[in-house]
C-alpha cells in the first residue's frame, strides 16, 4: 500500500504545520521564563511535552483515518492533535489557558479533548489503551462504522494497562490499532533499560495479534503499516499492534537538561530530522515540486500563525467557571 | 545558633541526604522508581545517590507501577527496606492495589509475623498549571486508608527526620512531599521550605504536630504548604491586631489531636487549612478532633481553607481562584469575626 500523492501532500503539509506549531510554542512558552525558568511563568505554564521529530508516526497513521475514526494520544499530543483534525486555534488556545480553548482552559497541553473528529489525550502512561478499546467495542455493538487507534509511548508498554487492554481487544476481535511511539526513552530511562525485549513488535504474539515493527522514522513505512491494520480492523478482522522507530528532538519536557542522552546522540538525530528528508524525496521522485512545497510551508506557516493569533487574543476565563462542567 | 554554622538545604537535599545516610548504615535499604537514577528524581530527592550506590541499590524502573510497588511489598516482608518513588500523588490510581490492600493490611493479615517497612514517596501539589492529573495533593484519601503513616513534611529540618525515621520504622510510610517546597528551580520555590538542617543523622518523631508560631486569637491548622501559607497570614493578621496560631501537623497518620486541642482551647477559635479537596479529608477530621472532644472551647464557627470538590483546571486565573491562599485565610476570619 503507497501512499498517493494526495495523500503525500497532506502528509508533508501536516507534519510541517505541527512542526512549526511545536517551533512556535517552544518560544513563546518560554516568554517570561527567562533569565529564570519558572513553569508557572508566562503565557503558557506547566509542563511542556513537545512532539518534534514524531510526526511521521501521526500522519502516517491518520492519513487513514476519518473523523469518525477514534484517536487517543499521550502527554505528548500535539503531532496526532494536529493530524487527526483538531480545530488548531481552539487546540491553541487550550495550550494558553483561555476561555476559547477545547475545554475553556479546564484541560491544557495534556487534555486536549475533540469530539467532532474524536480525539482525547491524558496524563497518565497508557491510559488511552481502555478508552480506545472501549470505543472500538461501542462501535462494534452499534454496528456503526470506525477504527480506534491509541498511541501510546514505549515506555507505556510496560504499563499494565497496555498488557489488559491488548488481550481484550484481541478476545472480543474488536476495530482496535496499538500505535506504539518507540523514541527510545521514558523521560531520562533508556527503551534498553526498562523494556525485557527489544522490540515491542514481538509482544503482539502473547495477545494472538499481529505485531509489525516499522524502523526509520519513514513516512511511507509507516503509511504502508498503518494501512494494512486499519483495513484489517475495518474488515472486522480485529486489532493490530505497531512499534514505530521514531525520536524526539526536543526534551521529554521543556526544561529538560536532557543530561542523560549518550554525547552527540541529540546530533545524530537532526542529521535525521524525517521533514527535511520527506521533502528531498518528494522533489526526488518528482511528487512535488519546489513550488508546491513553498505553498505548503506558507499554508502550514500561515495556519499556525493564526492559531497563535487566535489564542492570544481570545480572553481569559472566568476564574469560577473552575466549578461548572464538572457533572454532565 | 550563629548565622555561620547555619546549613540550610532544600527539602530535596534533605530527602536525598537522609536517604544516603540510612544506605550507608543498612544494607537492606535500597531506593527504586522511574527516572530515580541518573536523573536523581524529577523533584531531586534521590540525587547523588547512584554514583554513591551504583545500579544495584539505586535502581529506575519500567513505567510499571503495579509490579515494582507490588514488589516493594514483597522485599520488605522479606527483609529488605525499600524506598520507592512514584513522581505524583496522582499516579497511584495505576496500583492503588498493591498500596492500600498489600502494602497497608499484609501486617494485620499475617498477625504481625510479616513486616512491611517500606518507605512509599511522592509529590503533592499544585500551583503551576499542571492540571487535574499532576497537582493532587491526595493526603487525604491514603490518610483514610487504615495501616499506613503517612507524613508530610513543610520544611526540611523535618523532611530528613522524618525520612530517617520512614526508613526505620517497621511499618509502612507514606512520605508526601509538595512540590512548591522541594526547592527545584523550575517549580519555583518557597523560601521557607530550606531551613537549618544537621549533617549528622537524627529522627523526627510522628504524631507530634507542631506549634510554629504562637498566636491568642484564633489557630490555624495546615500542613506542608499551607503552613507557609498560615504564616504568611498570620503575620498579615498581626498588622490587623491579630494573634494567630500556626500548627503544623507534619504527621497525618498519626494525626497529633492532643496538640490541635490545646491550641484551640487556647485560642477559641479554629480554621483548617488544606490543599487537598474540601469533603470528606484531612480538614473535616481536623474540626472533629475538636468538636467531639470538647465543643464549649469553640467561640465561632470553624472555617475551612481548601481546594474545592472539583478536578484541578489549568489555566491560572482558575487555578488560581481555586487553591488555597494566605488571602483567603485572611477572608476566613474575616467570615468567622463577623459571625
Ligand atoms: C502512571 C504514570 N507513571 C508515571 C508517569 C510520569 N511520566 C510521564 S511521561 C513518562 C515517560 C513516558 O515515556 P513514553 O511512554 O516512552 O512516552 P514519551 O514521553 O517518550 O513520549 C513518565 C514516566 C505518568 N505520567 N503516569
Ligand atoms: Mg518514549
Amino acid at each position: 500500500m503507497t501512499p498517493s500523492k494526495k495523500q503525500l501532500h497532506w502528509m508533508y503539509e501536516t507534519m510541517v504545520t505541527s512542526r512549526r506549531f511545536e517551533e512556535t510554542i517552544e518560544k513563546i512558552y518560554l516568554e517570561g521564563k527567562q533569565p529564570v525558568f519558572n513553569m508557572a511563568s508566562g503565557p503558557i505554564p506547566g509542563e511542556m511535552h513537545l512532539s518534534n521529530g514524531q510526526e511521521p508516526v501521526a500522519v502516517g497513521v491518520c492519513a487513514h483515518l476519518e473523523d469518525h475514526d477514534i484517536v487517543t494520544a499521550t502527554h505528548r499530543p500535539h503531532h496526532e492533535a494536529i493530524a487527526k483534525g483538531v480545530d488548531l486555534k481552539r487546540m491553541t488556545a487550550e495550550i494558553f489557558g483561555r476561555a476559547t480553548g477545547l475545554s475553556g482552559g479546564r484541560g491544557g497541553h495534556m487534555h486536549l479533548f475533540d469530539a467532532k473528529v474524536n480525539f482525547a489525550c491524558a496524563g497518565i502512561i497508557a491510559q488511552g489503551m481502555g478508552p480506545a478499546v472501549g470505543a472500538a467495542l461501542s462501535r462494534k455493538m452499534q454496528g456503526k462504522p470506525g477504527v480506534a487507534v491509541a498511541f501510546i509511548g514505549e515506555g507505556a508498554a510496560n504499563q499494565g494497562a497496555f498488557h489488559e487492554a491488548m488481550n481484550l481487544a484481541a478476545l472480543w476481535k474488536l476495530p482496535f490499532i496499538c500505535v506504539i511511539e518507540d523514541n527510545s526513552w521514558g523521560i531520562s530511562v533508556a527503551k534498553k533499560d526498562a523494556t525485557s525485549v527489544p522490540r515491542n513488535d514481538v509482544r503482539g504474539a502473547a495477545y494472538g495479534v499481529p505485531g509489525v515493527y516499522v524502523g526509520g522514522n519513514d513516512p511511507w513505512k509507516i503509511f504502508e503499516a498503518a494501512g494494512t491494520a486499519v483495513a484489517r480492523a475495518r474488515a472486522g478482522d480485529g486489532p493490530t499492534l505497531i512499534e514505530v522507530e521514531t525520536f524526539r528532538l526536543a526534551g521529554h519536557f521543556m526544561g529538560d537538561a536532557e543530561g542523560y542522552r549518550p554525547k552527540g546522540e541529540k546530533e545524530a538525530l537532526f542529521a535525521r530530522d524525517p521533514i527535511p528528508a520527506m521533502r528531498k524525496r518528494l522533489l526526488a521522485d518528482g511528487t512535488a515540486d519546489e513550488a508546491q512545497l513553498k505553498d505548503m510551508e506558507a499554508r502550514a506557516e500561515a495556519r499556525v500563525a493564526e492559531a497563535i493569533d487566535f489564542a492570544r487574543s481570545s480572553p481569559a476565563p472566568a476564574p469560577e467557571d473552575a466549578l461548572t462542567e464538572i457533572f454532565a | 545558633m550563629t548565622q555561620s554554622n547555619e546549613r540550610k538545604l532544600t527539602i530535596a537535599r534533605a530527602m536525598a541526604e537522609a536517604i544516603a545516610q540510612e544506605m550507608r548504615t543498612d544494607p537492606g535499604v535500597f531506593v527504586m522508581g522511574e527516572d530515580i537514577a541518573a536523573l536523581g528524581g524529577v523533584f531531586g530527592n534521590t540525587r547523588g545517590l547512584l554514583d554513591e550506590f551504583g545500579h544495584d541499590r539505586v535502581r529506575d524502573t519500567p513505567i510499571s507501577e503495579t509490579s515494582f510497588i507490588g514488589a516493594a511489598v514483597g522485599a520488605a516482608q522479606d527483609g529488605m527496606r525499600p524506598v520507592v518513588e512514584l513522581m505524583f500523588a496522582d499516579f497511584f490510581g495505576v496500583c492503588f492495589d498493591a498500596i492500600y490492600n498489600l502494602m497497608a493490611k499484609n501486617t494485620f493479615f499475617s498477625g504481625g509475623t510479616f513486616k512491611v517497612p517500606m518507605v512509599l514517596m511522592t509529590s503533592t501539589g499544585g500551583g503551576y498549571s499542571d492540571a487535574g492529573q499532576h497537582s493532587q495533593c491526595l493526603y487525604g484519601t491514603f490518610a483514610h486508608l487504615p495501616g499506613m503513616k503517612v507524613v508530610t513534611p513543610s520544611n526540611s529540618y523535618d523532611a530528613k527526620g522524618m525520612m530517617t525515621a520512614a526508613i526505620r520504622d517497621d511499618s509502612p510510610v507514606v512520605y508526601m512531599f509538595h512540590k512548591s517546597l522541594q526547592g527545584m528551580g523550575w517549580l519555583g520555590t518557597e523560601q521557607g521550605a530550606s531551613v537549618h538542617t544537621p549533617e549528622e543523622d537524627y529522627t523526627v518523631e510522628f504524631g507530634k504536630a507542631k506549634v510554629v508560631r504562637e498566636g491568642r486569637d484564633v489557630t490555624i491548622v495546615s500542613l506542608a504548604m499551607g503552613v507557609h501559607h498560615a504564616l504568611k497570614a498570620a503575620a498579615e493578621l498581626e498588622k490587623a491586631g491579630v494573634s494567630a496560631e500556626v500548627v503544623d501537623l507534619r504527621t497525618l497518620v498519626p494525626l497529633d489531636r492532643d496538640t490541635i486541642r490545646a491550641s484551640v482551647a487556647k485560642t477559641g477559635r479554629l480554621i483548617v487549612v488544606d490543599e487537598d479537596y474540601h469533603s470528606f479529608g484531612v480538614s473535616g477530621e481536623v474540626i472533629a478532633s475538636v468538636v467531639e472532644h470538647d465543643i464549649s472551647v469553640l467561640k465561632a464557627a470553624p472555617q475551612r481553607v481548601t481546594s474545592p470538590d472539583a478536578p484541578i483546571p489549568y489555566a491560572r486565573e482558575m487555578e488560581a481562584f481555586f487553591l488555597p491562599s494566605p488571602a483567603k485565610i485572611v477572608e476566613a476570619w474575616g467570615r468567622m469575626k463577623a459571625a
